[in-house]
C-alpha cells in the first residue's frame, strides 16, 4: 500500500465513470428524473470549477458525492423558501381561542364502509399518486423520502439539515393535505 | 395530558412510522376517546399508509437511470465549460 499515491481527477471520464452512481444516489432521495439529472450535471460543473481544491485524499467519486450532497441540501433550501402559490392549506386554527382545533371545512368526513375493501384497487393507488404530486415540492420531497424510500428520520434530518420537529411538522402537513385530497377526489359520495 | 387536535394528529402521523413515544401514544389514545374528528383522521391515515405500501407507484416504475442521450448531453455541456 503506497500512502504517497494521491487520487487524481479526470473530468473527461466523469460522466462515463460516475454519472450512473451519482444519479442513483440522487433519484433514491429526490424521486424526480429531470431534477436528479440537473443536480448531477450541476455537481459535475461545480466539480470542474473547484477542481483546484481537490487534495487527492478522497477518491474522485467520494469527492463528487460530497459536492452532490451539498447540491441536494441547497435545492431543498431553495424550495423550502418558496412561499405562496403551492402552500398547503391550513387544517387547524393557528391562533385565537380555537388554536389547534380543526377548521370546520377541513374536518374529516366519513369515507364510507367500503373504503377498507378497495385498498387494493389500482385506481385508488393512482389517485393517491396524483395527490402526492399535488403536494408542494418541499413537503413532497420529505414525505417521499420518509414514506416511500423508507429513510430513517435521523438520516433525512442530516441530509437536509433540518430538525426532527421540522420533519414531523412537514410530514403532518403532507398527510393532512393528502387526506383532504383523497376525500375530495376519491371518497366524495 | 390534554392535546389539541393539531398535536394529536401529529402524533398520529408519527405512529404511522412507529416513531411515537409511549407517553405520546397514551396522550393520543386519551384524545381519541374524546374526539370524533381525530378518530376519523386516525382511521383514514392508516388507510393511506396501507394504500401507499400496497401500491406500485408510477414514479418507481420508470427506469431509474440516465439514458445515453442524457449522458451525452451532460458530456457536451461539460466540454463547453472546461
Amino acid at each position: 500500500m503506497s500512502s504517497t499515491k494521491k487520487n487524481t481527477l479526470n473530468p473527461t471520464k466523469w460522466v462515463h465513470l460516475h454519472a450512473d452512481y451519482l444519479f442513483n444516489y440522487t433519484i433514491s432521495r429526490i424521486n424526480n428524473h429531470d431534477l436528479a439529472k440537473d443536480l448531477v450535471q450541476d455537481t459535475f460543473f461545480a466539480g470542474l470549477k473547484a477542481k483546484e481544491n481537490f487534495k487527492g485524499l478522497a477518491s474522485e467519486r467520494t469527492w463528487l458525492i460530497s459536492i452532490l450532497k451539498r447540491k441536494i441540501i441547497d435545492h431543498y433550501r431553495k424550495i423550502n423558501s418558496v412561499k405562496g402559490k403551492a402552500e398547503v392549506k391550513m387544517n387547524f386554527y393557528s391562533d385565537g381561542e380555537r388554536e389547534g382545533e380543526w377548521i370546520e371545512e377541513r374536518v374529516p368526513n366519513s369515507w364510507g364502509n367500503e373504503a377498507e375493501k378497495i385498498i387494493e384497487n389500482e385506481e385508488l393507488g393512482n389517485a393517491l399518486d396524483k395527490c402526492i404530486d399535488n403536494l408542494p415540492e418541499k413537503y413532497a420531497l420529505v414525505f417521499k423520502m420518509k414514506t416511500m424510500q423508507h429513510f430513517e428520520t435521523e438520516e433525512i434530518c442530516k441530509e437536509l439539515e433540518i430538525t426532527a420537529s421540522n420533519l414531523w411538522v412537514i410530514i403532518h402537513r403532507a398527510r393532512t393535505q393528502l387526506r383532504k385530497c383523497m376525500e375530495d377526489n376519491w371518497f366524495k359520495n | 395530558m390534554k392535546l389539541t387536535c393539531d398535536e394529536a394528529t401529529t402524533i398520529c402521523d408519527k405512529t404511522q412510522y412507529g416513531e411515537a413515544t409511549l407517553w405520546e401514544k397514551i396522550k393520543l389514545n386519551f384524545h381519541l376517546v374524546l374526539c370524533k374528528n381525530c378518530r376519523l383522521y386516525s382511521k383514514q391515515n392508516k388507510l393511506i399508509t396501507k394504500c401507499i405500501n400496497g401500491h406500485e407507484h408510477n414514479i418507481n416504475e420508470a427506469c431509474n437511470c440516465l439514458n445515453e442521450k442524457e449522458k451525452h448531453e451532460i458530456e457536451k455541456e461539460l466540454e463547453t465549460h472546461s
